[in-house]
């Protein structure tokens, strides 16, 4: 149990002191609240308040709602047959347009991404983390509203959320997103119950009691009543036994250090670091791995293995059919193509690092020639 | 007390449920609600976990907001309605809007009915009630209860100021639960507001709709969304469903209390609504504004000034800013209702009215929604069937069985007239009556069945002013403008001065508004009350009762609580300016018009001070000489 009390004293101490212990809300609070500690406190108490006991005829959630939908974007991409929408949700990290969103098939042309503002931007695609199906989006943008990620913002079961995404693409042209309301029901480990939800990502997830993930929702905010992200919605998620839906959004804080070093560009790139090609002679190919791939047909064939040459490295490495090529060592593979260009950079007496997809497993391995 | 305890004592395990009676699991899920229950006051009140020994104390503030909404959920819940179709092929909700028993619902519950349905509120009584009209593009039905005179009304609330996150409620008969006469509440915020939601299949289309992530599910269609305090905020009708199966999944959707109020009267009027055009189409500039990409000449805002590029700003009062927008509060409107139009073209800004037309042809509507209508309506009740034979409902119905080819009691026969075109018939000759009623008890009313002559003198208003006189007699219509007389002697005479837009415009106008006074809307023509619109784009929304002589079509608006005559416009072709007939009247004494204006278009062709309007005998009138032209 939680009293509200509790969590009312609680945030007493902490609002209601020096500014800066617990980090300061991030949304704009009119200058006489500022001056005023006191009103600060009442005014978020009742709001907590208000969401705990879940009801008021008195305090809408209007700025609170509306602060987050100007932080969240929509995302138009590939996709639009039945079952396979071309569109998802995002959330703006920086002022200067980098976008969190998951990784996706959506993603497989650069996205169209609108803001709560309307307008509209061509996006290019900073970098990706497979294992926790997360992406990040560049737009040439400034002085955006945006969730800062360097606070840590924690929420526990029975902690009031706003979710908001462009669930079903239901936001019309400029219409901006849509906002649910309800708790986080648990925080807990998809690995846990591993096997019976297909996705790679096997971390901890926040549980929550709304139905947020929807057609469109994956990359949507969770945030917390103080304004914060808290979480990203997920791809929509079922219980291959029970057949049920899972709502649930990947916490912020795991997102945290990724989204950085996507950023700062520690992490996966989608360019390659290095251009030089060597010889065909002295540098690696499919053959010299021992991949046999599916047949290149497309501009974009998935980098799928079809076969694996006997007593190769790839057979080595027990790379198997059917496993997807993501990354060689850091760098994304888009493309079967895209695989053997980056194949002809690296020097066919070293080792190649590849990251793979297998069902729904991440894994990375090591071919050594 | 903890959760672990009550699960261990009240295991929910199929083979458990298998082994036990059913009423044992049932019992189980009670002391579990009663648990959670419990559960849940310790999250709001103040006591430490455990000490479930000591009275509970609730933190006021909980207290109050907990009190605030247990008040607007008993302000709410009584004008809610579960709608049931006799013979069980399925219901809905609605919500009640005045207390002689009218109340809205959707147009897709009403169908499988056809006129006759059953509805239950929260008092535990059932009711008989009846189709009134339809808006099938909107998805809005009016339906009225019948047996009471003090049914409890929502109150109205302003959809238009409601924001995104504002606390609401659904109450309903989901799932077609209130089986108990009860309904079920749902309590969310809205997610979304002024949301455009595409027509899906032929004829629905939500424009400037609500989106709530409280609880909607079958059957909650048609039934009230309230806001926090309990006033009514739209009529929930669609739910956004995909693989997950038709259960809520977060996203439902209602009709807001702004388009609903729209609709009202036209409603009322028991005609099957359509909705309104413009007569163009629109795109989203790059740079931002709804621009013109299209328009047709015949439209009344192409007469207006509006042409291809023309960039739209206002309508109705409201700022479109996009193709989007502009789409939104026309979709709020019923066909024929005169607005605002503020747009820019090359460079200025104009303000004029425009008149919209119906998206449909005439008989378009109808074939469409005859498409998407269900089973033929329950038959009215066979002749010879003894009256009286209502007021059973109480009672448990001896053979339930036989529902499914259930007659429709007598006394509820009454109110049920088919037409093609009407919802409901009934509900237009009501309207039809009352109206002609009130022209008749106004001046220059007159008894009916008599033929009334009128000579009106005064003068004109302008620099010069010129004495009128004007000669309202059946084959004899006449204007006198100081000694040049214009005779009209025959229907298409009548016609031409409308179509030459000249003064003698009035003369129509005038001959109209005598013969319906003599004859009523039954014998006048092809007549039929309309609903209610803007009087040239203002509040409040008039009555119209709409006549047809001939080639004229003829539109009488008068004011919703004076009841007076307003405005009497004369169409001769659907796609020119009518004749306009306004009467000036002296808040003093309103009865007695004091002058007249004649418009065409947004000008004014001609004004009259009126001295004298009398009734007299026309055979004692000297014959005018037509002049010769």
């Amino acid at each position: 149990m939680r009293p509200v009390t509790m969590e009312i004293g609680r945030g007493g101490e902490a609002w209601g002191g020096a500014p800066g212990v617990g980090g300061e809300p991030q949304f704009h609070v009119p200058p006489h609240f500022e001056a005023r500690p006191g009103y600060r406190w009442a005014l978020v108490a009742t709001c907590c308040l208000l969401m705990q006991s879940g009801v008021s005829a008195q305090r809408p959630l209007g700025e609170w709602a509306r602060q987050a939908q100007q932080r969240v974007v929509k995302i138009y991409g590939a996709g639009g047959a039945r079952g396979l929408e071309g569109y998802q949700s995002g959330v703006l990290v920086s002022p200067d347009g980098h976008i969190a969103t998951v990784w996706s098939y959506v993603l497989d042309v650069e996205p169209i991404v609108l803001l709560d503002d309307g307008r509209r931007f061509e996006s290019s695609i900073v970098g990706f983390e497979p294992t926790l199906e997360l992406a990040v989006l560049k737009i040439e943008a400034a002085d955006l509203p945006y969730f800062p990620l360097d606070q840590s913002a924690t929420v526990e079961w029975g902690d009031p959320v706003i979710a908001v995404s462009n669930l079903f693409n239901i936001a019309t042209g400029n219409e901006p997103a849509s906002v649910m309301q309800g708790m986080v029901a648990a925080r807990s480990n998809l690995r846990a119950r591993s096997g019976t939800f297909k996705t790679p990502y096997q971390g901890e997830v926040l549980v929550l009691d709304l139905v947020a993930n929807n057609p469109g929702a994956a990359g949507g905010a969770v945030v917390d009543f103080r304004g914060r992200l808290v979480g990203m919605l997920g791809k929509e998620l079922r219980d291959a036994e029970t057949g049920v839906w899972l709502n649930y959004a990947v916490p912020a804080q795991t997102l945290r250090t990724p989204i950085g070093n996507i950023i700062a560009g520690r992490s996966t790139t989608l360019t390659p670091k290095s251009i030089v090609e060597l010889p065909r002679s002295d540098a690696h190919n499919f053959q010299t791995l021992g991949l046999i791939m599916v047949p290149d047909i497309l501009e974009t064939t998935p980098a799928f293995i079809d076969h694996i040459a006997a007593d190769s490295p790839a057979a080595r490495a027990k790379l198997r059919p059917d496993d997807l090529i993501l990354l060689l060592g850091t760098q994304r593979v888009d493309s079967q193509r895209g695989l053997r260009q980056l194949l002809r950079t690296i020097d066919r007496r070293d080792a190649v690092s590849l990251t793979i997809q297998r069902d729904t497993e991440i894994l990375t391995v090591e071919l050594r020639p | 007390m903890s959760i672990t305890a009550s699960d261990s004592r009240s295991p929910q395990s199929p083979s458990s449920v298998g082994r036990g009676p059913r009423v044992h699991c049932l019992w189980n899920l009670q002391v579990q609600l009663l648990i959670a229950l419990v559960c849940g006051w310790g999250l709001c009140g103040s006591l430490p976990r455990g000490e479930t020994a000591e009275p509970l104390t609730l933190d006021p503030r909980v207290a109050e907001v907990e009190s605030q909404r247990i008040e607007a959920v008993a302000r709410a819940m009584p004008s809610a309605v579960s709608v049931f179709v006799p013979g069980g092929a399925g219901g809905g909700s609605g919500v009640l809007i005045s207390p002689a028993g009218f109340a809205l619902t959707n147009f897709h519950v009403t169908s499988p009915a056809g006129t006759y349905m059953r509805c239950s509120t929260s008092d535990g009584n059932v009711y008989d009630a009846v189709l009134v009209g339809a808006d099938p593009v909107g998805d809005l039905a009016m339906i009225r209860l019948l047996g009471r005179d003090d049914f409890p009304a929502a109150e109205w609330g302003d959809s238009l100021a409601a924001e995104v996150g504002d606390w609401c409620m659904v109450i309903g008969n989901p799932f077609l639960l209130a089986g108990n006469l009860q309904p079920t509440i749902s309590y969310g915020i809205l997610s979304g507001v002024g949301r455009y939601q595409y027509p899906s299949g032929t004829l629905l289309e939500y424009g400037d709709c609500l989106q709530t992530d409280a609880a909607v599910n079958p059957g909650n269609s048609g039934g009230p969304l309230y806001d926090a305090a309990g006033r009514l905020l739209g009529i929930v009708g669609r739910c956004s469903f995909e693989k997950r199966g038709r259960v809520n999944v977060g996203v439902g959707y209602a009709i807001s209390a702004e388009q609903a109020q729209n609709f009202l009267g036209c409603l009322r009027s028991g005609r099957i609504v359509d909705h309104a055009t413009l007569g163009a189409t629109v795109t989203t500039d790059e740079i931002g504004g709804a621009v013109v990409s299209n328009i047709l000449e015949s439209s009344d805002a192409f007469r207006r000034g509006l042409r291809y590029g023309s960039e739209i700003l206002e309508i109705d009062g409201r700022i479109v800013a996009t193709a989007n927008d502009v789409q939104k509060v026309l979709a709020t409107m019923p066909s024929h209702w005169r607005i605002g139009l503020r747009y820019r073209e090359q460079g200025e800004t104009r303000d004029t009215l425009v008149r919209l037309s119906s998206v449909h042809g005439p008989d378009e509507l109808l074939v469409k929604m005859a498409g998407a209508m269900p089973p033929p309506p329950p038959r009215p009740p066979a002749p010879g069937r003894p009256p009286g034979g209502e007021g059973d409902e109480g009672a448990p119905h001896p053979h339930a069985d036989e529902r499914a080819t259930e007659e429709i009691p007598a006394f509820v026969a009454e109110q049920i007239v088919e037409r093609k075109g009407y919802a409901n018939y009934h509900f237009n000759l009501l309207e039809q009556q009352r109206f002609s009623d009130a022209l008749r008890s106004q001046f220059p009313g007159n008894q009916p069945g008599d033929s009334p002559a009128w000579v009106i003198t005064g003068e004109t208003v302008e620099d010069s002013p010129q004495p009128v006189r004007l000669q309202v007699v059946a084959g004899q219509m006449a204007v006198q403008i100081g000694d040049r007389p214009l005779v009209a002697g025959s229907k298409s005479e009548l016609y031409e001065a409308v179509a030459a837009q000249s003064v003698a415009g009035v003369l129509p106008a005038l001959d109209a508004w005598r013969r319906m006074i003599a004859n009523g809307p039954q014998k006048f023509g092809e007549s039929y009350y309309f609903g209610t619109m803007p009087l040239a784009g203002q509040r409040p929304l008039r009555d119209c009762l709409v006549g047809i002589d001939g080639e004229l079509e003829i539109r009488w608006l008068s004011h919703p609580e004076s009841q007076l005559v307003e405005v009497i416009e004369v169409f001769a072709d659907r796609d020119s300016d009518p004749a306009e007939l306004w009467l000036m009247r002296d808040p003093a004494d309103a009865d007695r018009p004091q002058g007249f204006e004649l418009r065409y278009g947004t000008e004014t062709r001609w004004k009259v001070n009126i001295e004298s309007w009398e009734l007299v005998d026309p055979s004692a009138l000297t014959p005018l000489v037509k002049e010769e032209t």
